[in-house]
């Protein structure tokens, strides 16, 4: 082997020593607990906030997070942030829309969770088509995530009006009974959802690896989240859901996300595959 | 150009006229095939693809769509999902993610290839064929930096050149190669006939 494949792979363990030391100042010190990531979207999110907070090493990154916590925030975003939109997946809304409201509509009162909900498109999104089939008003969602910046961001629900279309589009795909417009008022580039649909959402900090449940909920969503987090983490995060779910409680999980790997597989039934929507099986 | 015994893992990286360019190197893969094969190609993010069921039917090997957390299994062709990036993970394993578009796209070739290169280092064969955006140079770079085997289509014989244009711009590459040229390199990936004697 050559001289320089020799150095890049001693690079590369390097990285990867210092990934986990990084890892451990950022549990010391912020308790934020990245350990049971996906470690290989973790390096690449690391490796773009390298460059953009201008470090040639992991440790020249940890030195200036652990030291300025005011850089912190920053390097969360990195870290956390999902990329979503509303009515993501039209499908799944749809297959929520015809075959879990009729089931959500026999309970006196109804509790959601959206769990990972980075800027909020997702909790909207469900108390969008939860007004549209006439359950909202009896409706709390409780929609949470573990970076503190998006929960505001959240909370305000001002989208880029730019993005309106896209969602539009979507929403209309989900087998929308109203127009979206109906729930945002735009002005100086931005739309702004209703307070219709935010007095019906909690939006709270809440971590999948470190917490524990807060609430008996009818449905959990929480979709291209698993993806972030390593087998067992996901099943910790599956326990979490379990817990929470009422018996028949339904779990939607993204698209291209598998329970079929977890030790919590067992707690679940297919609901709607082709959506990837279970059912918190009655006698567990 | 045998590759015999010198990879455990093959990527592939396509974008405009990627199809036919795989319909001529994934039907010539042997059942012996040894190393499994990560493939990328530029789609439409809003249907889903339909890559691993066509070309299961005119493969010799097993073809699937990539499942978040899947144990990686040899001689098995993985397609990315449309709207996810595929990674590999220690394990190995397979890794989707939802991140933002990589080159405009998602699934993105760079973010296939380096996180395969991360694990499999100088053991991948790293392959650019057809395409017209720049997607996928990086990620042959760091094959390639990995100390790993890279293969670029000949430009002249792609579709779209760019891709692979791109690439060589960036590093040189081990091998500049027509589409048949890189079909038999595939083949001597097979695993050894067993013999009489070692």
């Amino acid at each position: 082997m050559d001289a320089e494949v020799t150095a890049a792979q001693t690079a590369s363990a390097q990285f990867e020593r210092e990934l986990e030391f990084l890892i451990d100042a950022i549990y010391h010190k912020y308790h934020y607990d990245f350990r049971g990531y996906a470690s290989a979207s973790l390096r690449r999110r690391l490796k773009t906030a390298m460059s953009r907070f201008e470090c040639q090493t992991l440790s020249q990154l940890q030195d200036k997070v652990v030291h300025d916590p005011a850089a912190f925030p920053a390097l969360l975003d990195f870290l956390t942030v999902q990329v979503s939109e509303m009515f993501r997946d039209p499908e799944y809304f749809r297959a929520l829309r015809e075959r879990v409201v009729p089931l959500l509509r026999t309970y006196p009162s109804l509790k959601v969770w959206v769990a990972g909900c980075s800027a909020g498109e997702e909790a909207y999104s469900v108390a969008i088509l939860l007004h549209e089939e006439g359950l909202l008003s009896k409706t709390l969602i409780y929609a949470t995530d573990i970076n503190a910046r998006m929960l505001q961001k959240a909370a305000a629900g001002v989208y880029e009006v730019q993005r309106i279309a896209g969602f539009t589009a979507n929403h209309h795909r989900s087998g929308a009974r109203t127009s979206l417009s109906d729930y945002y008022s735009a002005a100086y580039g931005r739309a702004v959802f209703n307070k219709l649909l935010k007095d019906h959402i909690v939006f709270s900090d809440h971590s999948l690896a470190t917490d524990t449940v807060f609430a008996e909920v009818q449905l959990v969503s929480c979709r291209n989240v698993l993806i972030y987090f390593d087998r067992s983490l996901q099943d910790r995060a599956l326990g979490l859901f379990r817990e929470a779910l009422c018996r028949q409680g339904f779990l939607g999980i993204g698209a291209k996300e598998s329970i079929r790997f977890s030790s919590q597989a067992g707690a679940f039934l297919d609901f709607v595959p082709a959506q990837k929507i279970f059912q918190r099986r009655a006698e567990l | 150009m045998s590759l015999q015994g010198r990879v455990d893992a093959v990527v592939i990286g396509a974008s405009a006229g990627g199809i036919e360019a795989l319909n001529v190197l994934l039907p010539a893969l042997s059942q012996y095939l040894r190393p499994p094969v990560f493939i990328v190609v530029h789609l439409p993010r809003d249907q889903p693809s339909m890559l691993a069921d066509i070309f299961s039917k005119k493969c010799a090997v097993p073809v699937r769509e990539a499942q978040d957390k899947e144990t990686v299994a040899s001689g098995t062709v993985y397609f990315a999902p449309a709207n996810y990036h595929l990674l590999i993970d220690r394990g190995p394993q397979l890794s989707l993610s939802a991140d933002d578009l990589v080159h405009h796209s998602r699934p993105s070739v760079d973010v296939l290839f380096e996180s395969a290169a991360d694990i499999y280092k100088n053991r991948l064969l790293g392959v650019i064929l057809t395409g017209a955006n720049e997607d996928g140079a990086s990620g042959l770079a760091a094959v390639h930096d990995a100390g790993g085997v890279t293969v670029v289509q000949r430009p002249d014989t792609a579709q779209a050149p760019n891709m692979a244009l791109s690439a060589l711009k960036l590093r040189p590459a081990d091998w500049v190669l027509t589409l048949d040229e890189i079909a038999a390199m595939l083949r001597t990936l097979d695993a050894l006939p067993s013999r009489g004697v070692n």
